[in-house]
């Protein structure tokens, strides 16, 4: 461990509160339709785009219309993504936008793949340069990169209407809302993202692939492609999924650790933001203040748990007899699956913030973290995005624990609980549990499905012996449940013996269980996101008595902490147990 | 129903154009016209000839000739050695070869593995074979990780500034230079941390190696 690494963890944190406060106040303005400082540059074009898709702005929807818009929307998605990857050579397609010439890759895969965007998981059985002609990248998974992101914080936004509404059934309309996120937030920082980006060396060309001839007298060919413009959209969106196979740690998609940094800050920045943009809009701006600090505190304690375990280093590596102390002119520590200018501070930041929110990008090899090392990403998953998390998802998977302490809290003081003002009652209560319940679920089903049977553990790497294989297979459904898209990337679904899909084919048992995984465990928590906002929507508001619990003080805020612990330990530490805990604390090899 | 279904197939197409073709066709035009350099992969040539990208690592192996004359193949595959006259980029296990940079891949070895154990120990192995001739002094203890781990991408350009001390005198005594004046071009191309506080210092092996080559030259 060296100052420069803590330096960097305090200074990130740092900057990223400063960012965050002024940006959530501003998309508070932008979804209570007030004027904001970009209204002269969109406001024509958002009216235009009302005219063009025959929407209404002003037609106000209940839960149940919001939740139809939302759906039949991301089947759309689902349907025309399906189409642009399964007709990849097509003969309509020009040379140009697919100058390698790639096929299509098998249906079992593209299933896995398209559910896997259109949830916001960007779980990735494929290899980005292998597989994916320039336009898939761009007109099929950037496209769902933007739009997966703007669902996520509509229902957040829906949800903070339910929770503030004073009257009526109206959750606000689904099409203005995604409309104005596309416009108003993701638009302005993905450009200027994109930019910034490749100031600093991240490629956007559309050559082919180049052949160079190095200095000993090999060749080398050298993937490109419009990287830039979809890495951009991928941060910002917590999507995740890398242009290149190896993602964020590729030279070409994340060149400096300047550009390590600015990736970080591009992930965190929305779901930061969208909790103070609760606080504006519930009118009390400390509210925000209790979640940001609740959500702070458990992202801090896991930065510092992973850096301290990979800078000690692994067994293998001391088995080998390699010392792993800091020396002058290196770092030491973990250095497998690691790049050499991110270092163990920047590759232990970027694995937390990447697996608190939903976006899968990675900088380093998961798989190869330490056994501690790597049960941080595993209890951030356990968490169910209620740490930070995904855009918007962060904020509703919060708010539902939220609303499961003000319960236990009322329970406890033995009155009926109130939440700004409005009273809880069963009815709530049973909607979040359920929505609560779904993610946990999904993913420990799926990996007892996964490790019980012959078809299931064909996905587990030639490497992945004892534990490690188990931790495999966990992490493959928890990531997938979780909408998060990381890996323990020996997991695999596709087997592809020549770059270009032929020949290749996937395997079906984890291409569709994952895909079903993907899609229950998003869409599930959202329609009982929205049932909850609608049945708080119509509440009545009874001002606070001396005995109502307060929602923003810090007793409330380790409430709510020991609430997600207990939850996420009760739920997940038996699994956790048998993979990474194991491997932390015996050191023994396998 | 039918409202949305309607609204939905208009949004998904009207939504695909701008994001996916407008979008990042402007993001391309903006990077060509104001960054053409990194926009195309910051490439380096050397007589006009192509030799990789500044910020790709590459291998600088060279094949290893049988005694028949010819380069000798294992599976398929020309079998390679080390070019001692040249810094030596970090190990690397991508398919077809290391430094495959069209096939980027993690190497996916655990960290309670026997397999990352003996893949360590062997790189450890290598490592002294090719450094200790000329660095006697050089043990296990000292070797620094990034020269035995794969990385990330498995196409890392940069090795620590530790690695790039001790390969120095080997290439200082095949390139019959002083050891000063290797060690004064790795300081130079040794990048500090990313503003000063983030990341780690690294030596860009390409850049390195190319400036050796120049001094040959002009020598």
């Amino acid at each position: 461990m060296t100052v420069s690494g803590w330096a960097t963890i305090v200074l990130f944190a740092l900057i990223l509160t400063a960012l965050a406060l002024p940006l959530g106040s501003y998309m508070a303005k932008v979804y209570s339709g007030e004027r904001v400082f970009l209204t002269p540059v969109f406001g024509w074009p958002e009216r235009a785009l009302y005219r063009v898709l025959r929407v209404d702005p002003e037609r106000e929807q209940g839960w149940k219309s919001y939740a139809k818009s939302l759906l039949i929307f991301s089947l759309a998605g689902w349907l025309l993504l399906y189409l642009i990857l399964r007709t990849q050579n097509a003969f309509y397609v020009p040379h140009g936008v697919n100058p390698l010439g790639y096929h299509s890759a098998p249906w079992n895969v593209t299933f896995n793949t398209v559910s896997s965007f259109v949830t916001n998981t960007n779980w990735q059985f494929y290899s980005g340069e292998t597989t994916m002609s320039y336009l898939s990248q761009m007109i099929g998974l950037t496209v769902q990169n933007w739009l997966s992101a703007g669902v996520g914080i509509v229902v957040a936004v829906a949800l903070i209407r339910g929770i503030v509404g004073r009257s009526g059934k109206s959750l606000g309309n689904f099409w203005q809302d995604l409309v104005r996120t596309i416009l108003y937030v993701l638009a302005p920082i993905s450009v200027i993202g994109a930019i910034v980006l490749v100031s600093q060396g991240v490629i956007q060309n559309l050559s082919t692939y180049l052949t160079a001839h190095t200095l000993t007298g090999l060749t080398q060919s050298i993937a490109m492609g419009p990287t830039a413009s979809q890495l951009s959209i991928k941060m910002l969106g917590t999507n995740g999924g890398g242009f290149f196979n190896v993602n964020s740690a590729h030279p070409f998609e994340n060149p400096t650790a300047f550009t390590n940094l600015f990736e970080m800050l591009l992930v965190l920045i929305l779901p930061a933001a969208l909790v103070f943009t609760y606080g504006r809009m519930t009118g009390n701006r400390r509210q925000g203040f209790a979640i940001y600090g609740a959500m702070m505190a458990m992202f801090l304690g896991a930065v510092v748990v992973a850096y301290i375990a990979e800078a000690h280093g692994s067994p293998a590596q001391h088995a080998a007899g390699l010392h792993t102390h800091a020396i002058a002119g290196s770092g030491g520590g973990n250095m497998e699956g690691k790049e050499q200018r991110f270092g163990i501070a920047g590759s232990a930041l970027f694995d937390v913030v990447t697996t608190v929110t939903s976006c899968g990008a990675v900088n380093s090899a998961i798989e190869s973290f330490t056994g501690i090392g790597g049960a941080v990403p595993f209890a951030n998953l356990s968490a169910s995005e209620t740490i930070f998390g995904g855009v918007g998802t962060g904020l509703y998977s919060i708010l539902l624990y939220v609303l499961l302490a003000v319960f236990i809290g009322g329970l406890m003081v033995g009155r009926t609980p109130e939440w700004l003002g409005k009273k809880l009652e069963a009815k709530e209560i049973k909607l979040a549990g359920l929505g609560i319940l779904i993610t946990p679920l999904a993913a420990l089903f799926a990996t007892a499905l996964a490790v019980a049977t012959r078809s299931g553990r064909a996905s587990i790497s030639e490497l992945g012996k004892g534990p490690q294989g188990f931790s495999e297979s966990l992490y493959a459904y928890l990531s997938q449940s979780n909408n998060n898209g990381s890996a323990f990337a020996g997991y695999t679904g596709f087997i592809q013996p020549n770059a270009g899909n032929v020949g290749s084919h996937g395997v079906t048992f984890a291409d569709v269980l994952g895909g079903l995984v993907m899609l229950f465990a998003r869409f599930g928590p959202i329609l009982f996101t929205l049932a909850v906002a609608g049945a708080l929507v119509g509440k009545r508001i009874t001002p606070a008595g001396l005995g109502t619990m307060r929602t923003d003080n810090p007793t409330f805020v380790v409430l709510l902490i020991g609430v997600i612990i207990l939850v996420g330990a009760l739920t997940f530490f038996p699994a956790l147990l048998l993979g990474p805990v194991v491997q932390g604390l015996t050191g023994h090899l396998y | 129903m039918r409202r949305d279904v309607v609204t939905s197939i208009l949004a998904i197409v009207v939504l695909t154009v701008l994001l996916g073709l407008v979008y990042p066709l402007v993001i391309t035009g903006v990077s060509q016209v104001a960054f053409p350099g990194n926009a195309n992969g910051q490439k380096v040539y050397v007589n006009g000839k192509l030799v990789g990208s500044k910020i790709i690592g590459q291998a600088f192996v060279k094949p290893v000739i049988a005694k028949n004359g010819k380069p000798e193949e294992k599976e398929g595959e020309v079998v390679t050695e080390p070019d001692p006259r040249y810094f030596q980029s970090r190990p690397s296990a991508t398919e077809g070869g290391a430094y495959n940079a069209a096939a980027s891949t993690f190497s996916n070895r655990g960290p309670n593995d026997k397999a990352t154990e003996k893949a360590d120990a062997e790189n450890i192995k290598s490592y002294l074979e090719l450094e200790k001739p000329y660095d006697p002094g050089l043990t296990t203890a000292q070797i620094p990780v990034d020269a035995v781990n794969t990385s990330a991408s498995n196409l890392d350009p940069e090795i620590s500034p530790a690695n790039a001390r001790i390969q120095a005198h080997r290439v200082a005594a095949k390139r019959q230079l002083a050891l000063g004046v290797v060690d004064g071009l790795v300081s130079k191309y040794t990048a500090s941390r990313g503003l000063g506080f983030s990341g780690e210092p690294g030596v860009n092996v390409l850049e390195l190696n190319l400036a050796l080559d120049r001094l040959g030259a002009g020598a």
